[in-house]
């Protein structure tokens, strides 16, 4: 039996977790509170991890979050919830603990993708990179001096990796299914750009191809990659950069929609039960969430970035100390940075189904522009590459639903020409999340 | 290279979301903050104690409030 009393309760001791916790304390909320995590660590921010960590400039417990209200919680760290029970409002924890909570917050967040057992993933040498403990354990690889690096995954964190290790001088190989790198993310006629970056920086680029399986050497290290168009790889040293799943598999029983693909929510961050009705007394924030965006038609999304876990925590802390009569709407135009190559990348709204991208200010071959992204004649989207002065007027005009392009006649504008942007079809998995949920 | 144990009392973090590249945080803060590149800004996280009175100046500085910054005790029976 517990022993401490009701209070509220936010799973997932992360960047959104902190700042849910800060907003009830800071929303007025004096009772007991209480933050759970399965990693031993305060909370810390994750984006330094795949840059400045790796690089060496910081070291991994040098990451951890400004804490900006005096929290009064108890922490359980390193003890990570295994199943919820809602009809007796208790949670269980790993080492046995039974805890019971009047509200939830739940920002358990996403789990990096491994690299399948099957086909190599038990070899050492094969890294992820997700948490502080991923990005020291990469570091100390790195320290030993790897003869080859393959990156597998041309996404952002295997892109920023790629850029990091070049600096360190060590050879690399980046291995993508598509023609070029961030092609998910921005299309490949954008990721083109840090296509020739990673040329130029002296790393393999070897585009349109998949690794199939790993093999290692008598130690049980990785020593060779065997790759799709039947080539082979050597590299000592792997980081598996294949994206994340939402870390939903201790919610297997609780009566919720959960699956690898999120936790659902209605727009008030108000978690579903499996009838689909929101639960009064249990609400989701950051990676983990999967709600309806009002600004691209109520399409459930979620959201994977630094400023989507900061701002959705806020806004399910305040609607868990709000009456049910004032649940608001969380309405967010998602927004990420990521620094590679020396530029400063920037980016607003969503680009999925975009059928146009046109560079608006500044040019492709200068590596400074702004790009936006169109669908159906509107902007969904906008990218910058080292011009982030332009991008919050873009912001304003994709979250207003403006046309495309939004904005014409600027000073300094380039001819306006639009370009097919060049995106990959769906994940197969991407596909039935959405054929469950409409 | 810089430890979060060496100094306990100071932690700060940038929404590079909101930040917009002013650099005013490196004006007031050339230890803690620079511009490389032509945009990106790299900070310490874990700037020295002896650096506060610099730090909450950056803070003070920035056109867009994009820094965060602990410079009290921490909170918690925990780690």
């Amino acid at each position: 039996m517990t022993t401490e009393p009701a209070g509220l309760v936010v799973i997932g001791a992360s960047l959104a977790g902190l700042r849910g916790a800060e907003a009830l304390r800071q929303g007025g909320y004096d009772g007991p509170l209480t933050l759970v995590g399965a990693e031993a660590h305060r909370p810390y921010d994750r984006p330094p991890l795949s840059k400045h960590v790796l690089a060496g400039e910081l070291r991994p417990d040098a990451t951890r979050l400004p804490e900006r209200t005096r929290l009064s919680a108890r922490w359980h760290l390193g003890n990570a919830v295994v199943s919820l029970d809602r009809s007796a409002r208790r949670l269980s924890l790993a080492d046995g603990t039974a805890l019971a909570y009047r509200k939830l917050l739940i920002a358990t967040g996403a789990e990096a993708r491994p690299w399948p057992a099957e086909t190599g993933g038990g070899l050492a040498g094969i890294h992820t990179l997700r948490g502080r403990d991923d990005a020291a354990s990469l570091r100390a690889d790195l320290l030993a001096g790897p003869r080859r690096v393959l990156i597998v995954g041309g996404g952002l964190i295997g892109c920023e990796a790629a850029s990091c290790l070049r600096d360190l001088g060590l050879p690399v190989t980046l291995v993508d299914s598509n023609s070029a790198p961030l092609a998910r993310a921005l299309g490949t006629w954008v990721g083109g750009v840090i296509a020739a970056c990673l040329r130029e920086s002296g790393a393999v680029f070897r585009p349109g191809t998949q690794v199939l399986r790993f093999e290692g050497d008598a130690a049980g290290r990785v020593a060779r990659a065997r790759l799709a168009d039947g080539s082979i790889v050597e590299a000592d040293l792997v980081i598996a950069a294949l994206g994340a799943t939402r870390a939903t598999g201790w919610l297997r029983g609780a009566g919720l929609m959960a699956d690898p693909g999120g936790l659902t929510c209605d727009a008030a961050c108000r978690v579903l039960d499996m009838d689909g009705a929101p639960c009064p007394d249990i609400y989701a924030a950051g990676d983990v969430a999967r709600w309806p965006s009002r600004l691209y038609g109520d399409r459930l999304v979620s959201v994977e970035h630094w400023g989507n876990a900061v701002e959705q925590a806020a806004h399910a802390a305040r609607n868990m100390l709000a009456g049910p009569d004032d649940q608001r709407s969380y309405v967010h135009l998602p927004a990420y940075w990521s620094s590679q190559f020396g530029i400063n990348i920037k980016a607003v709204g969503l680009t999925e189904g975009a059928d146009a991208v046109a560079v608006v200010q500044g040019t492709r071959a200068s590596r400074r522009f702004l790009a936006v992204y169109g669908r159906g004649g509107r902007s969904i989207a906008a990218v910058s590459f080292d011009q982030a002065r332009w991008l919050p007027a873009y912001a304003e005009a994709i979250a207003a639903g403006a046309g495309f392009p939004p904005i014409l006649d600027a000073t300094d504008q380039p001819r306006i020409e639009s370009a097919a942007p060049g995106f990959p079809s769906p994940r197969v998995a991407a596909r039935s999340t959405e054929a469950v949920h409409g | 290279m810089k430890s979060a144990t060496d100094h306990p009392a100071l932690r700060v973090v940038v929404d590079l979301n909101r930040c917009q590249g002013y650099a005013q945080c490196c004006y007031a803060a050339p230890d803690a903050f620079a511009i490389r590149g032509h945009e990106i800004l790299f900070y310490d996280p874990t700037p020295p104690a002896e650096r506060r009175c610099a730090i909450e100046r950056a803070v003070q500085a920035c056109p867009v409030r994009a820094i965060s910054l602990q410079a009290g005790p921490d909170d918690g029976d925990a780690l």
